[in-house]
Parts: structure tokens; sequence; C-alpha cells
């Protein structure tokens, strides 16, 4: 624990642990409402198709039928993520996307009523040609999936940063490499489900589990037509997000619809085959990249082609498409960068966000290289990594300011911590070891709506007897911790004890905050939460200096104690007057100085229920060229990890044995949810470098839309993880904290890459690394 | 419809239900024992798991019907109420608890494997729990929470 904090950097229990381990928290199916109908979705079978007629009146016909609704009962309005490209309706009108396109909606007493009379909806078809590949879908002639996007292009990037062409004519060596990799899905364990209930005083409440309350409130707000006074989202606890979870779905607005029509409470729910066709996850990257660099290491330039195979719609897809360029810029020293990227529609799922949003794939193709051009200079890839490697204060050729970066240190920790020394080129064939690092960031510099908008504010009150405070926060807990971040950050900033401290959060009613996404919320909110602590602790020390007569500066609190400086006061007069209000009370204060029970309440006997609040919006940043919103953070975590993998030569099976792994956290809040999130996200960069792919058959439906057929880690595929928290110390972060979300994951496929391929003597561009896939390489190199 | 009787969380039940109910939708729907979780609905997460005479179940394949004459013990009865079993307060303290839709289907396994073995190894523990899917932890501070409960368990009298 950092001597300095008596909260932060400790390993206090989650305030959410204890409930979840005992069944006693409550998850969104866990919540019941009178009178409830259950909805149901009608999907498309055809991944792209003109619709020609729907007849609904079977369906409406049915005993126990509440409402149907399809595009002609709901408002044209257009929705998405990013307001540039708004470009899904709630149901299809007039054509059908992908396999899953939302055709209609259905309310009924029942599920089993909901599901039959989906299903007695006709939709007449005309089957259009299916663009299930990017190659498909850029060919000369090919339909147009969304008129307003010609040639199927969703979003392109042109960027370049100092003189590429110039700086290779200037490199010792060039190197070359191309990477493709599958989409992926989050595997979340709950699956989303919603409650929409519309009251008699007007108000749209929808519970969700979702990870971004407010987006999810504006979402619904514009679509329905009803104000955003009149909408109201609360998020339960949530069985994991990790990025799919960032959006309004189509079955909280479908409920929102379905509740408003009818009256009564709809919930809607994805079984775990709608979750995989729904999509939202990782996409399908392919990326080309050329590498300059001089003699002795040092990287000159960078040029790099990608293309995103982005499914139906745009989701987060813009977003994702400038990330994989832009979170090359750094962390090594690289002063010229070249990044052409598209977003292409091809007829699947839509693809979005998922941890390390954008980057992963990039970074794991670019790592690589790195590793083979160390082999060509001759370099250990260590050293060629610290050669290049920032330091804090630089700031990378896309403007990208590294205000705390200790890339270093983790470097050397991992190097250190996994015998790499020893090692590195001694172990026998089908043993590797590899190096990567990778670094993300801190909070989008801006929120997905254009927006002056503050990112998210907090309100802390006092409980009216002095015995502690609540935390009232926006900010969505989706399992990464941040309730207890914000408990933590409160009580450290008021100088109590972390239990002294509640929180409620998820709840659009308590403020803004964007949610959970960007790895935003430890700076973000937790800036909001110190500053609304601090500004509490001004009230109450305030009272307390008028009570006492005394310069408020002489007053402090720490421990739950209140400190006073200089001369000693007489604290007897208030000590009577709170026992006198707790006669017959057991516990009463002791000792020579006051609690923070006596002066809170001393205060709140003052002026009433004491509030105060707080609030956190990012400074201007980044640089002026189009894009620089996406990559701009007020801070950037980063990490190194090695791995150790065996390869069975035969079978072409990888395991990977050890991983060991550094992050920059800047400060660690809670350091047991620091080593978590590390360890976390090492899984899940394993199992999307080894096994991770949701397939598609020839008509477009997803192959293996279940968590069997869709191999995610389980206990026996993950190795020991190593954890080296490495604290670099944010400036713009509150008590110096910056991210580990998803930073956390960024090294972990190249890590594997490079360990296979100093195991096997391979180089392999494409992800997942089955055994047939190492099985064809190593057969094909005999 | 059929009769059943079982023994829940240790109290005896007497109920009527439908004779295709699932186990699960007994528990959660009907009893209100909504800490046992659902995700798949398929077998394949563990996040339903249950205790039935002591050993693990996946409640979403089982059929009410064959808790009849059973002892079934849910996430809410592994310890007596307001109390912690020593996996849950290992879970607890050693932050094995992230998003916690798995952590009830989790700890029940945990308790089985300590019940039958009161000190397995790493990779004992990590076998017993090898139907019980997380996405968030990576699984290392449920093995070792695991192995604390067990040490815990050990020194109790």
């Amino acid at each position: 624990m950092s001597a300095a904090y008596d909260v932060i950097g400790s390993r206090v229990p989650r305030k959410d642990a204890a409930p979840k381990a005992t069944g006693q928290a409550v998850f969104i199916e866990d919540l019941r409402f009178k009178g409830e109908l259950a909805g149901a979705l009608l999907q498309s079978p055809h991944a792209h198709a003109l619709i020609k007629s729907i007849d609904v009146s079977k369906a409406k016909a049915l005993p126990g039928v509440v409402e149907v609704i399809t595009a002609a009962d709901v408002p044209r309005v257009k929705y998405g993520v990013s307001p540039a490209r708004y470009d899904e309706d709630l149901f299809a009108v007039n054509k059908v996307r992908y396999v899953g396109d939302e055709i209609a909606a259905v309310a009924a007493e029942d599920l089993e009523t909901a599901l039959k009379a989906a299903a007695l909806i006709k939709v007449e078809y005309e089957p259009l040609p299916r663009l299930l590949s990017v190659e498909e879908a850029t060919a000369e002639g090919a339909p147009w999936i969304h008129d307003e996007f010609p040639n199927n292009v969703c979003a392109e990037v042109h960027q370049e940063f100092g003189d590429v062409a110039t700086a290779f004519k200037e490199c010792d060596l060039i190197q070359e490499g191309r990477f493709v990799s599958k989409r992926q899905d989050a595997a979340f364990i709950e699956p989303n489900q919603c409650v929409a209930i519309y009251g008699q005083d007007g108000m749209l409440t929808l519970h969700s589990s979702t990870q971004v309350p407010h987006y999810v409130q504006r979402t619904v707000s514009m679509v329905t037509g009803l104000p955003m006074s009149k909408v109201r989202v609360v998020k339960p606890y949530v069985g994991g997000g990790f990025g799919p979870k960032a959006a309004a779905t189509p079955i909280d607005l479908a409920a929102s619809f379905l509740a408003l029509r009818s009256g009564r409470p709809v919930r809607m729910a994805y079984t775990r085959e709608q979750v995989f066709s729904f999509g939202r996850a990782r996409h399908g990257f392919t990326h080309e990249m050329k590498i300059g660099v001089k003699k002795d290491g040092s990287l000159m330039a960078l040029e790099h082609r990608a293309t995103l195979d982005g499914g139906a719609y745009s989701s987060f897809g813009i977003a994702t498409v400038y990330y994989a360029g832009s979170l090359l810029g750094g962390p090594y020293k690289l002063p010229n960068m070249k990044y052409d990227g598209r977003r292409i529609y091809t007829n699947k799922p839509a693809c979005g966000a998922q941890r390390g949003h954008g980057g992963v794939i990039a970074r794991a193709l670019f790592e690589q290289q790195l590793d083979i051009i160390a082999e060509r200079l001759g370099m250990d890839p260590v050293e060629l990594r610290l050669q290049n490697m920032m330091e804090t204060g630089d700031v990378t050729c896309n403007d990208l300011a590294m205000s705390s970066l200790g890339m270093r240190q983790c470097i050397e920790a991992v190097a250190q911590g996994s015998g790499w020394k020893q090692k590195k080129g001694a172990l026998p064939k089908g043993k590797g070891i590899g190096i990567a690092c990778g670094f993300f960031v801190s909070g989008a510099g801006y929120p997905i709506y254009r927006s002056e908008t503050y990112h998210c504010t907090v309100t802390i009150k006092a409980d009216e007897d002095g015995g502690g405070v609540k935390v009232f926060t926006a900010a969505a807990e989706i399992g990464q911790g941040s309730d207890t971040t914000m408990a933590i950050i409160a009580a450290e900033a008021l100088g109590i004890p972390y239990d002294m401290v509640r929180i409620e959060s998820g709840d659009t009613d308590f403020g803004i905050d964007l949610g959970a996404y960007s790895s935003r919320t430890t700076l973000m909110t937790g800036h909001a939460t110190k500053e609304a602590a601090e500004n509490l602790k001004e009230v109450i020390l305030g009272e307390l200096a008028g009570e006492l007569g005394i310069d408020r500066r002489r007053l402090d609190i720490k421990r739950g104690l209140v400190k006073i400086a200089g001369e000693a006061v007489d604290i007897a007069p208030l000590r009577v007057r709170y026992q006198k209000e707790h006669r017959g009370w057991l516990s009463q204060p002791e000792g020579g100085q006051l609690t923070f029970n006596e002066a809170s309440r001393l205060a709140c006997l003052r002026r009433g229920t004491l509030v105060a609040t707080g609030k956190y919006k990012p400074p201007v940043l980044g640089g002026k060229f189009k894009g620089a919103a996406v990559g701009t953070s007020p801070a950037y975590g980063c990490s190194a990890q090695v791995a150790e993998v065996s390869v069975d030569m035969e079978t072409g099976q990888i395991t990977v044995e050890r991983v060991t792994d550094a992050h920059d956290c800047g400060q660690a809040i809670n350091l047991t949810s620091v080593e978590a999130q590390m360890q976390g996200s090492v899984a899940m960069g394993l199992g999307e470098a080894l096994f991770e792919e949701v397939k598609f058959d020839e008509a477009g439906r997803v192959m293996n839309p279940s968590l069997g057929e869709y191999h995610i880690p389980t206990i026996m595929d993950m190795p020991a993880v190593d954890c080296i928290v490495v604290e670099s110390g944010e400036p713009n972060g509150p008590f110096g904290a910056k991210e580990v979300g998803e930073g956390a994951i960024m090294p972990t496929i190249p890590a594997i890459l490079n360990a296979v391929r100093d195991a096997v003597g391979l180089t392999i561009d494409e992800t997942p690394l089955t055994p047939e896939r190492i099985y064809m390489a190593l057969k094909k190199a005999k | 419809m059929i009769r059943l009787t079982f023994s829940l969380n240790g109290r005896p039940v007497r109920l009527r239900t439908a004779a295709d109910k699932r186990l699960v939708d007994l528990l959660r729907q009907d009893l209100g024992l909504t800490g046992t979780k659902e995700a798949c609905g398929a077998g394949e997460c563990g996040a339903c798991t249950v205790l039935m005479d002591g050993e693990p179940r996946l409640s979403c394949l089982t059929l009410a019907a064959q808790a009849e004459g059973r002892e079934l013990t849910t996430i809410e009865g592994l310890a007596p109420a307001g109390e912690l079993h020593p996996v849950q307060r290992a879970f607890v303290e050693r932050g094995a608890v992230q998003c916690g839709f798995c952590t009830p289907g989790m700890a029940l396994s945990a308790a089985a494997l300590l019940a039958r073995n009161p000190s397995p190894s790493a990779q004992e523990t990590r076998q017993a729990l090898a139907g019980n899917l997380c996405r968030c932890t990576g699984y290392q501070k449920i093995v070792e929470a695991i192995q604390a409960a067990a040490a815990a368990l050990e020194a109790e009298p």
C-alpha cells in the first residue's frame, strides 16, 4: 500500500463481492414487475433481401397477444452509435441486411405465446445477392447494402503524419507483413435483457443490462420521441459487457415501444444464440504494414493499411477504424506514420467495440514485425523495444501526449520476471518465449456525440446522522469494479474508512456519466467522485470551523477523525451535544479527537442534508486533423507481457504455460482489482489468439452461436499469470490513477504470436492459432 | 402436474409442479431463489450449477422431477443466513468475484470439491471447475481463493 494513502492502493474487498458470492446481487433477470408482458422479436432469416410484404394479422389474432409492431408502427428515426453514421432502423424498412435483422416485435402474456405470434407473422422476401466478405462487398458491380453508402464503404480514413516516403528512403531495412484476424464475440456470461415500464406519470423507465445507461437513455429518447427527462435508464448488476453492451439494443428500443403502447411492463431478452447473431463485438481485421528502421534499430516509418469487415451496420465502427490506426502512434518513437483504413459493410451482424477497441490486431502485427526486425538486425527483441520506447512527456507523431508512461519499467519487469535472458534463444524446439507491448487510452477525450457536456457528474450525500456517506453516480458497474473504485476514492478524499461509504450507481437519475467504455471510468468518474468528496469535506469542515469559531484551514479529516492544527480546542461541548442526541446508543465517540460522525452530524444540524457534487470533462486534447478525436485521451495506460508456450510439433496444439504481465495503471486504486483486470485481459487475449472465431455458413448464419461451439478459455486453458503492477503516477488522473481495463489486453496476442514463432520458427499470419493452422504451417514448412 | 418432496437448503419441501419444468425455473421463478443464474440454457457454462446430494448439477439440464427425494443446495443455502461459507469468504477476500454472474455456480462447484477433497492441488481444483465458464477473471483468483478456503477449512477445529 502506498504510504501516502489510507485506502487507495489497498486490497479492500469489493462492495459487490459478498452480495454476488451469496446470490443476493440483483441482475436484470432477478427483477420482476407486476403484470409483466413477454416480448419477442421476429428476425430475418435472410442475409440480404427486400421485404415485399408483412402480414401480422394472424399474430395479432392469437389469444394472449397484446401488441405486434413493425416499422409501420414506430417513428422513422435512424439511430446508431455515432451521429455521423446513424444507419439503423429499429425495424427493417423495405430491406433486411443480415440474418437477425429485426422486422417486428410482439408482446404477449407469456414468452411462449410471444414466440408463437412472432412465428405467425408472414413476411414475403425477395432475396438479394449476399455479400458475406469484404471481397464480395467490394467487387465490381456488387449491390449496395445501404443506398447512402456507395460501394459498401462505411468509413474511410487517410492520415499521414510526417513524411513516410522520404523516411523510407533513409531506412536501412524495410520489413513488410500482413495479418488476418477473425470476427470474435465478447461472450459475456449474462445475455442482454431489459424491462421497459411506462407509468401513469408519463415516465418510461428502462431497466437494462447495459454498459452505458446515458447513451441508452439518449437513444431511447431520440427514437421514441419522448423527452430525455421522461426516460430513465436503470442498470442493475450486469454480467459482463466488454464493449458490445455499450449501446442501445433493438430489445431496449422494442421493449420501450411495446411498454408505451400496452401500458404494461415488457421484458425482452436475447437468448445466447441471439447474442451471437446480434454481434457488435470484435471486427475481423486485415492489416498490411511496411516498417522502416535504421541499422541501429531506430524506427523511422510505418505505412499501414487496414480493412475491417464491418457487418451490416456501423455501430462503433467509425471509431474502430480510426483506433486501428491511431493506436500505433505509440508507445514507440515513430516519427512518420501513414494510415489508410476502410470499414466495409457486409451482410453479417454488425461489429462494434470490444476490449482494446480497434487496436488489438494492429498491435499484434506490429509487435510481430518488430520481432522479425530484431531478428534481421541481430538484436534482442527486448533491446529493440527498449531502444525505441517513448518516455513520460513524449508526444506521438499523431499528437497523443504521454503524460505518464511506465513502459520501460514494464518491459524490464517482465523481462526479469520471466527469466527472459536465460530463456530467449535457449529453449528446445517446440518451446518458445515472446514479448510484446501495448498501450491504450484512459478514457476517450470526447463523447460519442458532439457535445460540451461534462463526461460525468457525481453527487455525494452525507448520512444525516453523520455515520457515513453515499455516492450517487450514473457510472456503470459491469463487473470491472467501478463501484468499489469510486467508494475508495470517496473514502480517501473525505478521510474516512472505506466501510463508511455506500454507493449507488447506474441510474440516469443520478446525473450524467457516459458509461463503461474506452477505459474511462477510473480516471473520469474518479475525478468527479474525488471532487464531490472534497467539496463535501469542505462543507462539513466549514460548518465545524464556524461552530468552533476557528479558521477552517486548521481542520482536516483523516481516518475518520478530525485533525485540528495549532493550539488545543475544547471539543467537549460538541461531543456533549452529539451524545445527547444518541442517548441509549451503545457506541459513543471516544478519545480526544472529534470524529467524522460528530462533525458531519453537527454540520447537518446547522444546514440540513449535506450534498456535494463533482464533475469532470477532459481538457481540449489532441491535434486538429480529421479523426484526431479518436485516440486522444487525458492519459494512456501501458503494458508489457512475456508469454511462454509449448507447441506440439505433431498436432499443432499450443499450450500457453505462463504469462508474465506488467501494467502501468498510474496508481492502483485497488490492487486486487488491478490484478483481476490484468488476468482477465490475458484470458480474453489468449482465447482470441488461440481459438475464438465466429463462423458463418454460406447463407450468412452464425454456425457456432453457443458457448459450447464458440470456445472461450476455460479454467484448463489458463496458465498462471504473474502480475506486476507499475505505478508511474499519472498527473491527469485522480490520485495519479489511469486505466487497466483494456490496455492490459493489447500485448497478449502478439506475445503469444512471438512465442509461437520462437517455438516453431514460423511466422503465422492469421488468428486464431488453431491446431489445424499450426499443423498445416508446420507441414508446409517441412 | 406432479408432486415432489425433497430437501432444499436443509428444509423439507413439498410442492406440485409441471412435469416438464426445469429445475432452474422451479428454483428461480417458483421458489424465488434467484441466486442460481442461467446464462446459456444448454449445459455449456455452469452458471446454473446447484448441488444435488452434494454433487454439482446443471439445473438448466435437470428436470425438477429429478429432485424427488434428493438434497438440494443452492447458493442461498451454502452457508447459514448471514454467514459466509469459507469458499464464499475466500472469493470475497481474494478478488475472485468480478461481474458475479458465474460466481454462484463457481462457488458451489468449489464447495463440492472441498467436501470430497479437502486439500486439492491447483490442478485438481482446475479440473473440478472445468465446467464453469468465467469471462472476467482469467480464473487465477478463483483458484487462489479455493486453495485459501481449503486451508481455512483445514484449520477449523
